[in-house]
């Protein structure tokens, strides 16, 4: 539209102001009207609400919360899996990240929205009324966030799927087809995201039920991590199971930019600028502190040397962790969490994984499955009802709350395990899965993309 | 004309380097980022607990070319720079030179150097 302004004042500038360049002039001013007027047409104002209940503050902070967590995807996750990635397929493991984030953004506002967040029906899904956000307009709002506009709303819920999708990735990295990782965020996203999205956040069964997730530990880490243990197992080993990142620097910056993109993944889950925010803000800094903390003590004893992977990998295991009772625990229950953050993953990755053989190459279900299941059930053992009258567990005289949240993380697994193994065997059988063995070899940089990370140009 | 390729523990270069110098023998030098092993053993990585050996050490190998007079002081003191008596401290080979040519003057032999 700006090109069509300058057009107007170029025409202006030059001095021969015939009748004819006026008319045009009305013309394009014609034009630019008639693209507002059909974006209006898009904002039937169908959900009048109640004077003054859209509010500037937390409409402020829940756009910035937004934007935090896309950040989290592109560059946060991309970084951080690209630099633990060899580098022949650090563009490859990028680009899973990347294109994750596209296609599920368009899904989204197609009909993911409204299957997850529609009104419920029976518990089990939304109702498809708001397929390409229709109804919807710039008064809009939902019950679960009446002080914001629903479209950031659907914005933000639209950064939780992309970088649920986008966390299997690390795990199926160094020898998957692109092709078939395009297939898997379209079908995933649809018939296991959307579903759990809905089940706990959506007015479904398990929110009816009562299990407590604050920002995602079942819908989005447990729910990734399952992905990835039964991805792996399908789609078998590497050649080269190695995990030698080819660039630490890289996943450093990854995991800063995770960090600090989950303040607006966790704090922005109050879906409000309020004191829960600030808990939950709190309360992701010191876990994750912590666990960074934890899995460095825990490797400096086992191994004699404290790594910057190990800091890293620490600090996402403890982000993970504190997600589902980051807005429900005090500040002695986020350190505990910060501190069993540390080590349980620890010993998934470096104990369990070498016992059973798979192939999870980046420990997608050694971090983010095993931490999610870790918070989820921790959730239920310290959430403080003085912090958010919402949560009381077991510590608190709530020992069923615990169960609540086994029941959460079981079903989670089973419907997730289930799901992708499925989705996995349709792929199989019409794309294939895995890349050639001397793509694998080439690296899939080269043979998926035909580009290079790092070229000597001369 | 000889010359001199050495290959290096990487930190001892810029003794070398100072000592050729102050010799009176270096006219210049070239310096490679190389990795390999010889009797060294590799060493032991450990990324997310699991170890993993490393074969090839990094080295450095510096290449000299100089009159033939000159090489076995020049040899002497790279010994004495790189010498740590520990496995992996390198090896030096001789190699005779047939012509040298400098470029921007088209001079040629030891004028070259």
């Amino acid at each position: 539209m700006s090109v069509t302004l300058d057009f107007i004042k170029k025409l202006e500038n030059k001095k021969f102001k015939t009748e004819e360049v006026i008319n045009m002039k009305r013309i394009l001013t014609n034009v630019i009207w008639m693209s507002f007027l059909s974006i209006n047409v898009f904002a039937q104002e169908n959900n009048p609400i109640p004077s003054g209940g859209i509010n500037s503050g937390d409409t402020a902070w829940m756009i910035m919360a937004t934007a935090l967590v896309m950040l989290m995807t592109v560059p946060g996750l991309a970084l951080f899996y690209g630099g633990l990635a060899k580098r022949k397929d650090t563009l490859n493991t990028i680009a899973m990240s990347f294109a994750a984030f596209a296609l599920v953004s368009i899904l989204w506002v197609i009909y993911g929205y409204t299957f997850t967040f529609g009104d419920d029906i029976k518990g089990f899904i939304g109702n498809p009324t708001k397929l390409f956000l229709s109804g919807i307009g710039i008064k809009s709002v939902i019950d679960a966030a009446n002080t914001i506009p629903e479209y950031i709303f659907i914005v933000y819920q639209l950064t939780f799927a992309a970088i649920t999708v986008a966390l299997a990735s690390g795990a199926f990295i160094e020898r998957m087809k692109f092709s078939a990782w395009v297939v898997f965020t379209i079908l995933w996203m649809t018939f296991v995201y959307v579903p759990i999205a809905h089940w706990v956040w959506g007015n479904g069964f398990l929110e009816k039920l009562g299990a407590l997730d604050f920002a995602g530990g079942t819908v989005v880490h447990i729910n990734a991590g399952i992905a990835a243990l039964v991805g792996v197992l399908l789609l078998g080993k590497r050649r080269d199971t190695s995990l030698i990142p080819h660039n630490l620097t890289m996943v450093a910056t990854g995991t800063g930019l995770l960090w600090f993109g989950w303040f607006g993944f966790n704090a922005g889950s109050a879906l409000s600028a309020n004191g829960i925010a600030g808990a939950a803000f709190i309360n992701t800094n010191t876990a994750t502190a912590m666990a960074a903390i934890s899995w460095m003590t825990a490797e400096w004893l086992a191994t004699k040397r404290p790594t910057l992977l190990g800091l890293c990998s620490g600090a996402v295991a403890g982000l993970v962790t504190i997600t589902p009772s980051a807005g429900f625990v005090n500040i002695i229950g986020s350190l505990v969490i910060g501190i069993l953050a540390g080590i349980v993953p620890y010993i998934a990755v470096t104990k369990i994984k070498p016992l059973f053989g798979y192939d999870d190459t980046l420990d997608v279900f050694g971090i983010h499955g095993v931490a999610g299941i870790l918070g989820a059930l921790l959730t239920g053992i310290f959430a403080d009802p003085s912090i958010n009258e919402a949560g009381k567990g077991l510590l608190y005289g709530n020992p069923g709350q615990f169960t609540k949240q086994l029941i959460a993380v079981l079903v989670t697994i089973v419907y997730s395990g289930g799901l992708t193994a499925l989705i996995f065997y349709v792929i199989r059988a019409f794309t294939g899965l895995r890349s050639r063995v001397d793509d694998e070899i080439i690296g899939l940089d080269e043979s998926m993309h035909g580009e290079k990370a790092y070229n000597l140009h001369i | 004309m000889k010359k001199i390729e050495a290959i290096i523990k990487p930190h001892r270069l810029d003794e070398i380097k100072t000592g050729l110098v102050n010799a009176g023998i270096l006219n210049g030098m070239t310096v490679t980022e190389v990795r390999g092993f010889g009797r060294q053993k590799g060493y032991v990585e450990v990324y997310r607990g699991r170890e993993y050996e490393v074969r090839f050490l990094p080295k450095v190998k510096i290449e000299i070319v100089m009159k033939d007079e000159d090489v076995d002081k020049a040899i002497e003191i790279i010994i004495s720079k790189a010498r740590t008596g520990e496995l992996g401290d390198g090896k030096i080979f001789v190699y005779p030179v047939d012509r040298a040519v400098r470029i921007s003057s088209r001079q040629q032999g030891e004028e070259a150097l």
